[in-house]
């Protein structure tokens, strides 16, 4: 199962970069959020993962997965969808701003790309 | 009063001129002088310690660990500075308030001055040399503040940003030599390291040390080679020129270099470094000032010249050279700061300060006339004048002093500086005051009203007061003199007296005044030469270095910043991934301790999705709505493994959250185009692919890495899994936790989540207010519309819907502490619902049964958090500290109620709040662009009706 969870880290994490790599505000986006799920996950496995034991205290249950990992995922994840949305915000202005949504600087045909789209 | 007060009171003040701006000129100076006249006080108040030979401490531990305490320190030196700076500061703001015109911002200027004034008051009185660091910088910031107050001027801007670079340049190498004293001792405490004095200079760093911080204290006390940003600083408005170059900015350099006296002094490099410096500066300074015309610029370099006096004196190191030093400084701050004020008067009344266009103001500013006389004989040297007295001392050491094995040098040079400074003072009286009463001046001459001549006929009074009975300032001076020495030396018993009898320094006086006068009657032959001789002019040097200091740092950037954020996450990715190689390779790497667990069939089902979607969104991300609904299986995967790994909480906020990502992405995706072209060479995505799959290996490695290991240190779970119930009340850890025990993080965490929403608000505000407005509205959407824009089916469900998700969300709030829920999830399913209402009726039929605004819903949220936390303080207890009682209310079964709660409900709102205003900002843009969507609750658009072709068609039928 680690590996399965630490394969899962992995291929996330390539994705995410391999997207961020691209051109276009768009994928960047989407590969920024595959990384902030593979983060998530890390960080979430950074305790020790069980299965079927929530840290929910219960009479009689003395086996508890670890508490601490999840609260801060938790709000990791509602931060990163403030992030996720302040990004795309300012990729849509600049692309409705531009007409252009690449991410890197455009050496000198930047405004002619009429739309920039195919 | 305390020293504190005495250091925090301008700062504070600097506040209140802005605000009265508005109130008029008056009340701005009015409070202005309110907060000096109230510093000042409060020094005066210390005088009775001081006169006692005490020492006024004051301390609070700031950050003890790096050895940096707000630890002040009230000593005679201090005292004697201080005064100066808070007296002459009032005299200059009751100058300025004549001074500026009805253009100038006066509140503004007021806050700089009072900002300049703190920091000086700042560095005079701190003990920890770390503080006087911070202070000092202040000083730095706050005189290019001032200096380049005349925005529209540029020599304004290009004075202000010289006199920025070399005392900030000065500033950093100062930074680097305190530190060094500071390891050297073992404490950054003045009243220790002055104890010191043996070790610091037996210290093979002391050389370092000691150049560094001369460094520091020349380039701010404008010594030769740095005394060129002063003239230049002379573009700054005059009593300006008059606060900063009189008695407070540049004397901040001979200030430290008084106060390290007793253990920097008395070795040989001191005294060639020094001295050498300050004697350059004295006669280069003196006889630059001779042949300049601007009245400003004369007395800039008269100023750089007297610094380089007191420099020299302080570098011979002897005690009578130091107390020479400490009373010439209280002597140069009274004359200069007087003919700063009067070469003011003469520009505001004369519109002009070239000295060849004046002459003959004797008889049309009478006033003016009488007090630049008296300053200007006081800094030639006159006797019955205070210049004289320090001058004759200042000749005395000079004879005593002996620069490279040569007795002769110094008396000549010191000599030659004072014949210069006494030519360019009777210049200064003959060439402006005497001569005929010319008929071209730009404007007619006449003495100013009082508030422009009063304040520096105050500052003659001590010019003549002492020059006629030194023994007045005698006491004083050798008190700070004693506070200069330390321990290092015994004050010196000589009398200020003004004859002394026939002894050199009276002759090489009578050479000075004398030659002073010939070199008057023969300046005009003397300026012919003086202007065909080639000289280096600092300014041009200064550029050029500038200049290519800036090329230099063009060629390094450019290239490696070209404004490509993929190279950038490129080399960003890869650099982090080999530092943590690195980190692998020589770091010990342990055995596992934890045995494999076996994954189940349901796990390896989910892994095989999850990398699929993940997979395919690699190969298919050029679609854009496709790679949106593969990102939603990754994310409802990852939501699905926490359920699997005993993290409900987590599972419910990733699926909530879920479901607005993609709602807020398929909002934006509404105008960005559909499909990502192909641009990007198979070189380039092999390189990418590269770098991914580099990443992709290492985090794996890392996470499989500590999935095999158990934590080093005992991990702080334990204690809050036993703390749960017992000290928070509830029995899911992970609310208890969010909500109690990192209960500050979580306030944090939500008003950043706030900004972040308002950020989006203030980003689509601007947007819609610039071009881009005009460009929505002109869009022509590239998807065809929906036929209808609310259906029937979906406004029915979501209406009905609405009050069971409103019912599933309080339920999950409430049921938050003890089994999986809380103020994030709940939240967040409140949102959906309400974003359902928009989807499915409308923007404008939603908005219109809006009864509170998101900001203030936001708003609400943050501050419930904040007064929850604040609570506790009336209990005194810590901020945020959570309580918890039991009550049962039959029939209803006992439930809990904690203070928790109550914060929960502040995450509530912000996160509502907060994911609302993102969204509908996002909406506001949507709505723009298109046709204003109808009042209608559902259904069918009437005018659509009317023009649609299917109805035409069958009207038609």
């Amino acid at each position: 199962m680690e590996f399965l969870l630490a394969s899962a880290i992995g291929v996330m994490t390539a994705a995410g970069i391999y997207l961020v790599l691209r051109l276009r505000t768009f994928p960047v986006i989407l590969g920024i959020s595959l990384l902030t799920y593979a983060v998530n996950v890390f960080l979430f496995t950074s305790g020790q993962v069980v299965i079927g034991a929530p840290p929910v205290l219960r009479d009689g249950v003395t086996v508890y997965t670890d508490p601490l990992p999840q609260a801060l995922v938790l709000t990791a994840i509602v931060i990163s969808f403030g992030m996720t949305a302040v990004v795309v915000m300012i990729g849509l202005g600049a692309f409705l701003g531009s007409n252009d949504d690449h991410v890197d600087d455009q050496p000198e045909i930047a405004d002619d790309q009429a739309g920039g789209t195919s | 009063m305390s020293l504190f007060f005495i250091v925090a009171l301008p700062f504070f003040g600097a506040l209140l001129p802005r605000l009265m701006n508005t109130a008029g000129r008056s009340a701005c100076v009015g409070v202005t002088f309110t907060v000096s006249l109230a510093a000042f006080v409060g020094l005066l108040t210390n005088l009775p310690t001081i006169l006692a030979g005490e020492v006024v401490m004051a301390r609070v531990d700031w950050m003890p660990a790096l050895g940096l305490n707000f630890t002040l320190m009230l000593d005679s030196l201090g005292f004697f500075f201080a005064l100066l700076i808070l007296g002459i500061g009032l005299l200059i703001i009751a100058y300025a308030r004549q001074y500026l015109s009805r253009d100038d911002n006066m509140g503004e200027f007021f806050t700089y001055l009072l900002l300049f004034q703190g920091a000086m008051v700042g560095i005079v009185l701190s003990d920890n040399i770390l503080l006087l660091l911070i202070f000092w910088e202040l000083t730095s910031l706050s005189s290019f503040l001032l200096i380049g107050y005349w925005k529209h001027l540029p020599e304004g801007r290009q004075g202000a940003r010289m006199a920025l670079t070399v005392t900030g340049m000065g500033g950093l190498a100062m930074i680097g030599g305190m530190l060094i004293l500071g390891q050297i001792v073992g404490s950054y405490d003045l009243s220790v390291i002055l104890q010191n004095r043996e070790l610091i200079q037996a210290d093979p760093l002391y050389v370092p040390a000691l150049i560094l911080i001369l460094l520091g204290c020349f380039t701010k006390s404008a010594q030769f080679p740095f005394h060129f940003w002063l003239p230049h600083a002379m573009a700054a408005p005059t009593p300006v020129s008059a606060y900063l170059h009189s008695a407070t900015m540049v004397k901040a350099g001979i200030f430290l270099m008084a106060r390290m006296w007793p253990v920097l002094s008395g070795t040989p490099e001191w005294f060639m470094i020094v001295t050498t410096a300050g004697l350059i500066t004295m006669v280069l300074g003196a006889v630059i000032a001779l042949f300049k015309h601007d009245l400003k610029a004369l007395l800039a370099f008269s100023t750089v010249s007297h610094l380089g006096l007191i420099t020299m004196l302080l570098g011979t190191g002897t005690a009578f050279g130091a107390m020479a030093a400490m009373f010439h400084i209280l002597n140069h701050a009274t004359f200069k700061a007087a003919l700063f004020m009067s070469a003011g008067i003469i520009d505001h009344e004369a519109h002009t300060r070239d000295i060849r266009r004046l002459g003959g103001l004797r008889t049309l500013m009478p006033l003016t006339f009488v007090i630049v006389s008296l300053a200007a004989m006081s800094m030639a040297g006159i006797p019955l004048l205070n210049g004289f007295l320090s001058k004759e001392m200042m000749l005395e050491e000079a004879n005593h002093t002996a620069l490279f094995g040569s007795p002769w040098l110094v008396p000549v040079l010191a000599t030659v500086g004072s014949l210069f400074s006494a030519a360019y003072c009777f210049r200064l009286i003959g060439h402006v005051f005497f001569g005929p009463v010319r008929d071209d001046y730009p404007a007619k001459p006449h003495d100013p009203p009082v508030g422009l001549w009063l304040p520096p006929a105050l500052l003659i009074v001590p010019v003549v007061v002492i020059g006629v009975a030194p023994f007045l300032a005698e006491p004083f001076v050798k008190l700070v003199t004693a506070s200069v020495l330390g321990d290092a030396a015994d004050v010196p018993s000589a009398h200020f007296k003004i004859w002394h009898g026939l002894v050199p320094a009276l002759f090489m006086s009578i050479v000075a005044v004398v030659g002073g006068l010939l070199m008057l009657r023969i300046f005009n032959p003397a300026l012919r030469i003086w202007d065909e001789a080639p000289r280096p002019e600092a300014k041009a040097i200064f550029d050029g270095i500038v200049e290519a200091a800036a090329v230099l740092a063009q060629k390094l950037i450019l290239p490696l910043h070209n404004g490509a954020f993929s190279r950038y996450a490129a080399v960003g990715t890869i650099t982090i991934v080999v530092a943590g190689f690195y980190a692998w390779s020589t770091g010990t790497l342990s055995a596992p301790t934890r045995t494999m667990q076996t994954a189940g069939p349901v796990l390896i089902a989910g892994w095989l999705m999850l990398v699929a979607a993940v997979v395919g969104m690699v190969l298919l991300h050029r679609n854009r709505f496709l790679s949106l609904i593969l990102i939603g299986i990754v994310g409802l995967m990852v939501s699905i493994g926490f359920v699997f790994l005993s993290a409900p909480d987590l599972a419910m906020t990733q699926f909530t959250v879920e479901v607005v990502t993609i709602i807020l992405m398929l909002l934006a995706l509404n105008f960005l185009p559909n499909r990502t072209p192909v641009e990007s060479s198979l070189l380039r995505r092999m390189r990418d692919s590269g770098v991914a799959i580099a990443g992709g290996l290492a985090s794996f490695a890392l996470a499989y890495y500590y999935l095999m290991r158990d934590a080093i240190g005992t991990p702080i779970s334990e204690f809050h899994l036993a703390n749960s119930y017992k000290g928070g009340g509830g029995t899911n850890v992970v609310n208890v936790i969010l909500v109690d025990f990192r209960g500050f993080d979580t306030f944090g965490e939500i008003i950043v989540l706030s900004i972040a929403a308002l950020l989006i608000y203030a980003l689509t505000e601007t947007l819609l207010n610039g071009p881009v407005r005009a460009r929505l509205l002109h869009r022509k959407p590239d998807q065809p519309r929906a036929g209808d824009k609310h259906p029937m089916m979906m406004v029915v469900l979501t209406r009905v819907m609405m009050p069971v998700v409103m019912m599933v969300g309080f339920y999950i709030f409430l049921s938050g502490h003890n089994e999986p829920g809380g103020g994030f999830i709940a939240g967040l399913i409140v949102s959906i619902g309400v974003v359902m209402q928009y989807m499915a009726s409308g923007f404008a039929w939603t908005n219109a049964r809006l009864r509170y605004p998101y900001h203030g819903v936001i708003g609400a949220g943050v501050l419930t958090a904040g007064f929850t936390g604040i609570g506790s303080w009336f209990v005194n207890k810590p901020f945020l500290t959570s309580d918890f009682v039991y009550v049962r209310i039959p029939p209803f079964e006992k439930f809990e109620l904690a203070t928790a709660a109550l914060f929960d409900v502040g995450v509530f709102l912000s996160v509502v709040g907060a994911v609302m205003l993102s969204l509908e900002s996002f909406s506001r843009l949507a709505r723009r662009a298109h046709t204003i969507d109808s009042e209608h609750p559902m259904d069918i658009d009437p005018s659509r009706d009317a023009l649609s072709p299917v109805a035409a068609v069958r009207e038609g039928v």
